[in-house]
């Protein structure tokens, strides 16, 4: 009964050729003592690395969680040092855990209460599908009630694989078209959802 | 004298005779069956007597028996005497036709909770309870999810592989 692998078959090689990694900096036109760029690199840059994240942590997921942000995996390097649980402060809506039915509705108003522009993560397999609780309490999934940008599958996931979807919502943040927010194709997404 | 099983089952006998039936000992602790609607009078002499004292209740739910017709739903008290640490339980059944039982609010003030979630998921409605609406799940329900007859799984999946479940 065993399938073959479909999925992670070539993983992309790390180049870690010297201790010192050095982050890029964004394509532009540089000059004596200026350096020009696009808007949205820039703001991008910014943004990506300085995301304010609200942890909605409801069960094992967010004792992972906990463990990302202490000393040994250390979220805060990425520029999250600041978790805020004011949905009004932040950018990055992390839901790690079982979301149950009843829970939908109020998961729904934290993430209306967040200011554009917002992510949402979603760590760990209840978050993102339901889990192993497929039953008449559970929400299979918080994409049913919230849109959803990056998910993190696992049982829970080892920080290092919450620091991945990190990392991944850090490139979604640094790319994003200063214009998304107002296109017709994310009012549409919005629609489907029923948010304004 | 420490109060025993031989000691409740004769006092209960005495008093209620054929209302009380079924004494059974499961694993030394006393089950027996009560008629439905003599489930308050059987709790307040169980509570009330200064031998039998119990005065403690420590779990009330209910067991779905779906093919036993005209007792489907079973609800089930545990009593518990702390000054002579016994522990007791009695069932009481009810058709799903009309799954009414009196509520032993007036008595003990833990069943408030207990018989709102067993209504919740199980449908027994507990006449005389204050408040009885559903306490664990969405109000919007309308169906009682632990009955037999409910499947266990969320029907709103399409993406379950049914070979990897055993159902392929």
């Amino acid at each position: 009964m065993s399938r073959p692998v479909r999925f992670n078959i070539t993983p992309i090689e790390a180049n870690i050729s010297d201790a010192v990694s050095v982050a890029e900096a964004p394509d532009g036109y540089a000059g004596e003592g200026f350096f020009t760029t696009k808007l949205s690199d820039v703001v991008g840059l910014a943004r990506k690395n300085s995301l304010w994240p609200l942890p909605f942590a409801t069960s094992c997921c967010g004792i992972e969680f906990m463990a990302t942000m202490a000393s040994h995996y250390d979220l805060a390097r990425f520029g999250a040092e600041r978790v805020g649980f004011s949905p009004r402060q932040c950018d990055l809506l992390m839901v790690m855990g079982t979301i149950s039915k009843k829970m939908g509705p109020v998961l729904r108003q934290v993430y209306l209460q967040m200011a554009e522009p917002r992510w949402v993560i979603s760590v760990g397999a209840c978050a993102c599908s339901g889990g192993i609780f497929d039953t008449y309490s559970v929400l299979q999934g918080i994409d049913q009630v919230i849109p959803v940008d990056v998910y993190v599958p696992g049982c829970p996931p080892r920080p290092e694989a919450i620091l991945d979807g990190f990392m991944k919502v850090q490139e979604l943040v640094g790319q994003e078209s200063i214009r998304r927010r107002n296109s017709d194709q994310y009012k549409a997404l919005m629609n489907s959802y029923g948010i304004e | 004298m420490a109060l025993t099983n031989e000691h409740v089952q004769q006092r209960l006998s005495e008093k209620f005779g054929t209302i009380v039936s079924n004494f059974e000992e499961p694993y030394g602790m006393l089950s027996f069956e009560v008629e439905k609607d003599q489930n308050l009078k059987v709790l307040q002499f169980l509570h009330d007597e200064a031998d039998l004292g119990f005065q403690f209740l420590t779990d009330l739910c209910a067991v779905n028996y779906p093919d036993q017709v005209g007792r489907e739903l079973a609800v089930v008290y545990h009593l518990h005497s702390l000054k002579d640490n016994l522990r007791i339980r009695f069932k009481v059944f009810a058709p799903v036709a009309q799954p009414d039982v009196f509520t032993a609010t007036k008595l003990y003030s833990a069943a408030n909770w207990m018989e709102r979630e067993t209504y919740d998921f199980f449908g027994v409605n507990f006449v005389g309870h204050p408040n009885l609406k559903r306490i664990l799940n969405v109000d919007e329900m309308d169906y009682f999810p632990l009955r037999k007859e409910f499947p266990l799984e969320d029907q709103t999946r399409i993406d379950k592989d049914d070979q990897m479940f055993g159902r392929g």
